[in-house]
């Protein structure tokens, strides 16, 4: 990506992103037996420095959803503004039904499409969760959306470096129905390697859940890590020279 | 560079070629691809020895080479090396280091230990500058313990207790730090290698197919070709497949000789040397 608008471009057409400047890292999100849960990390990275520590990446949207995103971090402030309005503009209709994560996400991904078509992308993964009353009673939604457009729905979702890390380890482990706390420890099992293994991650992550009662963000808190190991004591002992 | 060119390069990489290549690049010569092993390997250490492991496929790009190939590499009865990166390249470096660790064995009169493979493999890939694009998992067991080491191809180690390389190296990673411990029996170190290259095999494109495992314990190596086979073919034809003769129509048969006659000179000349 990364296409410069030509010096002699007829009418001031503005253009924003042509690539990020602050970015935040990889959202995990999996449907649980309650509803959805989500997580990430709170720092936001300006190239590759550390530059803000305590963000929050995850935010509710209406009653019924939340909405996670990684990329940069202005896009997704832009799109909390257009979902605001979006929310306010329904409950005006007064009439008794609010928007679903369906809507939302379907919603979201007509945004995406149509700004990368005009070659002017909202830099963005955006991660879309939530639990809805529908026909067949609670329904459990989870998708996601990128900034070419591309969406699907699934049981459990990753952007960033969480599809290459997080991905394997949520096809081989996750089952319909898990508790709350099962969740937890599942999504923590994944937080934690990409804390380990992604360069851009922090130790400081905030989960957050959507059920029918409604969503809960939870405060920040930090993940024990293990660096105990026997080899990293004097990993040269056996091979000296090498490190 | 006036005189005589008789002594050969001391060292070093001669990157004469190198200009003619591009030269002729520019010029619209399409230089041939390589096969690259697009790959997860792994390696571990458990309480007795190491666990190295490897998918089995080989990519040429989109398409797979080779739905089967070795991965684990042959160095020492007590060393073996698994290869990522340029099939080539990974398995001339090992089999390279392989012959000289021989020598070596003849001429000290001693086990081969793991830090002497090390030592010839960084040196040469460091010679090299990255051009020898071999990422290979090192990993055995000599008088002094366990060892386990990863080597980059620009010549770098590095010295772990456990290791992942290759596309799907992360996938496999994943796996090692949720569940590595130290002090895993043999049967655990197993399983732990097996479900990290499981992980590469299904969620990275580059990994396929089987499941190769080495284990290497003082005095004992077991090398278990295609320990698991997760993709078996599942679709054969029940009734078997047979072509027998008259099942294709002949619509028409002409015999052409090849030679119509052949003569035998006898006691000819005798051929001239």
């Amino acid at each position: 990506m990364g296409s410069q608008a030509p010096a002699a471009a007829g009418g001031g057409q503005t253009q924003r992103t042509q690539y990020p400047y602050v970015t935040g890292t990889s959202v995990i999100a999996l449907k649980y037996k309650d509803g959805v849960i989500m997580a990430c990390d709170t720092g936001a990275s300006y190239g590759s420095t550390l530059r803000y520590k305590s963000v929050e990446r995850i935010k509710a949207v209406g009653k019924h959803s939340l909405i996670g995103a990684s990329g940069e971090f202005s896009d997704f402030q832009e799109i909390l503004r257009y979902l605001d309005e979006l929310t306010l503009s329904d409950h005006m209709w007064d009439d008794g039904n609010s928007l679903g994560p369906k809507e939302i996400h379907s919603y979201l991904t007509r945004v995406m499409y149509n700004r990368r078509n005009k070659f002017d992308p909202l830099w963005n993964s955006l991660v879309l969760g939530g639990v809805k009353k529908g026909p067949k009673g609670d329904e459990k939604y989870l998708g996601m959306v990128n900034m070419i457009g591309t969406h699907f729905e699934e049981n459990h979702i990753a952007t960033g470096f969480g599809n290459h890390l997080a991905i394997p380890i949520l096809r081989a482990e996750w089952r319909e129905d898990m508790t709350f706390e099962e969740a937890v420890k599942l999504v923590e099992k994944c937080l934690l390697v990409l804390l380990y293994r992604d360069r851009s991650s922090i130790n400081k992550f905030q989960i957050a859940k959507i059920t029918t009662e409604g969503s809960t963000i939870y405060p920040p808190y930090s993940l024990k890590t293990y660096w105990g190991f026997s080899h990293f004591e004097n990993p040269a002992q056996g091979a000296v020279g090498s490190w | 560079m006036t005189g005589s060119m008789d002594l050969p390069a001391k060292g070093g990489f001669s990157f004469d070629l190198c200009r003619r290549n591009d030269m002729l690049e520019k010029k619209g010569l399409k230089l041939p691809g390589f096969r690259k092993t697009g790959t997860t390997i792994v390696g571990l250490v458990f309480q007795d020895g190491v666990v190295l492991g490897a998918d089995t496929r080989a990519t040429e790009g989109p398409i797979v080479a080779d739905k089967n190939c070795e991965k684990i590499h042959f160095m020492a009865p007590n060393i073996y090396c698994c290869g990522a990166g340029t099939a080539a390249d990974t398995e001339a470096v090992t089999d390279m280091v392989s012959s000289q660790l021989q020598l070596h064995r003849y001429a000290t009169g001693r086990e081969s230990r793991v830090v002497t493979a090390l030592t010839l493999l960084k040196s040469h890939l460091f010679r090299y500058q990255g051009h020898v694009s071999a990422a290979l998992v090192l990993g055995g067991v000599d008088c002094t313990g366990p060892h386990l080491h990863t080597v980059y191809p620009h010549g770098s180690t590095d010295t772990l207790p456990f290791a992942t390389m290759g596309s799907g190296s992360l996938a496999a990673m994943s796996v090692f730090e949720s569940k590595y411990k130290e002090g895993l029996t043999r049967e655990e170190g197993i399983q732990l290698v097996a479900e990290a290259i499981c992980a590469g095999i299904f969620n990275d494109l580059g990994s396929g197919s089987n499941v190769d495992v080495c284990v290497i314990t003082k005095g004992k190596t077991e090398y278990l070709r295609n320990h698991q086979l997760p993709n078996p073919r599942t679709y054969v034809s029940s009734k078997g497949y047979s072509f027998t003769k008259g099942q294709t129509e002949v619509l028409s048969t002409k015999i052409t000789q090849l030679k119509q006659t052949v003569e035998v000179a006898e006691g000819g000349d005798a051929m001239e040397e």
